[in-house]
């Protein structure tokens, strides 16, 4: 029998990743990789506690014969401050590539998100996937996430043999799900923009798990939206998930990000997102689900009836 | 007294029991118009926001501009569409007629789109409100995706020139955009002329205050009546046209336009002569 490829996981902690480990486990040998903590796995996956920008990181590579990354790892706007997070998810990424590089990995995904499009009133709906990434230009926080990912593009194209996957998917949610808009909605008040209650995709984080898995097992490389051929209003998402709402004025645009500031919101509402609660970045996803005939499995309702039995537990 | 009847009164619905009539009803379940779960397209149009706008705009068709539609026969049950006609008016009252005219079509009722301006997102409610009953902001990429999933679009191709211009100016119509006709080439999408008849004289513009426009941030200013005037609305709507190769020149765009624009025109002079009284 052929030798089990190896899958190299980052961001072992989070809940997205746990699900990705548990379908590649048995089929693949698997190593999981956390900044945070030292990952709880299975006997037989080995699990490191390192920051990929630093040295150390470079010994996984030499330990063990890697052939692809699943790179999921990233630092969070409301998880540390802009400088480190720049080193983590920036420099952090472009260590990971060149290490990838040297080490003769054969496949890259990488994780991306839909916020790199930028909330602006000036976007059309259903963005493809050569839409500019204007988000820099909304806010000096997301300054990061488009970087990383220009700089997954440059070796996608200059590196073909990494065969280098970047995935962009719209609002991740469910459980465990530690991302701001989970929070968000796990929260009993959530804040609204009078007047304003942009449309929205959202995807199970089970969902999330297995359209990761497809983009690793048929190996197509290219960027992808990963979203739904559904969508619901903000504040209709809101109200599905048994929040109640909390109305903030949105005139003039400041004073919603200064009462977010006052208040500290930063970890569900920071002042840097508040365009996404005002204007809509709708995905087209439909080049992901054709290229690896993925479709999501569970419904918005599905997604909203986990945060409503969950306050009614908590009640 | 027994008053508990009140406790179940709720004003929003018996207005919305009021407006949104079976005839509409029927009209959105007719029309071929695919949503999501919770009945949203991924443009911010929304099924319950869609039938209220039709309710206002049954008031205002029906009883304020008592609207004659001919050519209904004319629009495609489904597929691609663009509706092209001539704007006047001041205020986008042509597009709500021909919306309405469109979604309760006898013949086989269509959910129109229209582009609206950029500015309109940024204005609290407005945006969504808009949004919500299936108009979004002219960007192609919302036209192209549009027509793509075979949906009907209202353009107007003169744009402000058409709906700010003076009353004495009237029934004459200003520079087309050459947009449209380019989507409906690009996208084998039929053409469907309509003449509108009756809204120049809904607000006849005297002068335009330019000055005081360019402080407002608005396109247009004009010395006019404040509310439209109950003028009688006249809406003929043409045989689908077909555009379709490629050109070798703009030029040749413009000819496809001005062919267009002859057709809108007779279409106006058959409601002028349709006409019997203005009011």
């Amino acid at each position: 029998m052929a030798e089990k490829k190896t899958v190299l996981v980052t961001g072992a902690a989070g809940s997205l990743a746990k699900r990705v480990i548990a379908r590649l486990h048995g089929k693949y040998q698997v190593i999981a990789v956390d900044f945070r903590r030292k990952v709880e796995t299975d006997a037989d996956i080995p699990s490191y506690k390192v920051e990929i920008f630093k040295r150390g990181f470079e010994d996984i590579f030499r330990d063990h014969h890697i052939d692809a990354v699943i790179h999921i790892g990233r630092i969070f706007a409301h998880e540390n401050t802009r400088q480190n997070r720049y080193n983590a998810n920036v420099l952090g990424t472009k260590k990971l590539l060149e290490l990838c590089r040297k080490y003769h990995v054969g496949q890259v995904i990488i994780h991306s998100t839909y916020f790199v499009y930028g909330a602006s009133a000036y976007n059309p709906a259903l963005l493809d996937e050569d839409t500019p990434l204007k988000a820099s230009e909304v806010t000096m926080d997301l300054v990061d996430s488009v970087e990383l990912e220009s700089l997954a593009n440059i070796y996608l194209w200059k590196h073909p043999e990494l065969n280098i996957t970047i995935l962009r998917p719209c609002n991740v949610l469910g459980p465990g799900v530690r991302n701001s808009m989970s929070l968000l909605l796990s929260r009993p008040v959530a804040p609204v923009l009078m007047g304003f209650s942009p449309l929205m995709q959202f995807l199970h984080v089970d969902d999330m798990a297995d359209a990761m898995m497809a983009a690793f097992e048929q190996n197509k490389p290219g960027i992808y939206n990963v979203a739904p051929d559904d969508w619901v209003a903000y504040q209709e998402a809101v109200t599905q998930c048994g929040c109640r709402k909390l109305p903030l004025f949105s005139i003039p645009p400041v004073l919603p990000k200064i009462i977010s500031g006052m208040l500290n919101w930063n970890a569900f509402f920071p002042p840097y997102l508040i365009n996404y609660f005002k204007y809509p970045v709708i995905l087209d996803g439909e080049l992901f689900r054709k290229t690896f005939k993925w479709k999501p499995k569970r419904s918005l309702n599905d997604i909203f009836s986990y945060y409503r039995k969950n306050k009614l537990t908590a009640a | 007294m027994n008053l508990d009847f009140l406790k179940n009164l709720s004003l929003k619905e018996e207005v919305l029991k009021r407006l949104i009539t079976p005839e509409i009803e029927d009209s959105l379940a007719r029309a071929p118009k695919p949503v999501g779960s919770f009945g949203y397209d991924p443009w911010g149009y929304h099924d319950n926001m869609a039938k209220i706008g039709m309710g206002v705009a049954k008031l205002l068709y029906e009883k304020y501009f008592r609207v004659t539609a001919s050519g209904l026969e004319n629009i495609p049950k489904t597929g691609r569409l663009l509706v092209i006609p001539n704007h006047s008016g001041q205020l986008p009252m042509d597009g709500v007629l021909i919306a309405y005219a469109l979604a309760t079509n006898p013949h086989g009722p269509r959910t129109p789109r229209a582009m609206i301006e950029r500015f309109f997102p940024t204005v609290p409610y407005l945006g969504n409100v808009l949004n919500g009953l299936g108009a979004v902001i002219g960007d192609p990429v919302n036209c192209v995706k549009m027509l793509e999933a075979d949906e009907a679009i209202i353009v107007f191709p003169e744009g402000v020139r058409g709906s700010g211009k003076l009353y004495k100016k009237r029934y004459q119509l200003q520079r087309f955009g050459n947009g449209f006709m380019h989507l409906a080439m690009a996208h084998r999408t039929p053409i469907v002329p309509c003449g509108v008849v009756g809204c120049e004289e809904t607000m006849p513009a005297i002068a335009n205050i330019k000055p005081l426009a360019k402080l407002l941030g608005i396109p247009y200013a004009p010395i006019a009546p404040l509310l439209p005037l109950p003028a009688r609305v006249h809406l003929n709507f043409g045989e689908p046209m077909h555009f379709e190769g490629d050109v070798d020149h703009e030029e040749e765009v413009t000819a496809r336009v001005e062919q267009v624009k002859n057709e809108i025109r007779k279409l106006i002079d058959k409601g002028l002569k349709e006409r019997t009284a203005i009011y």
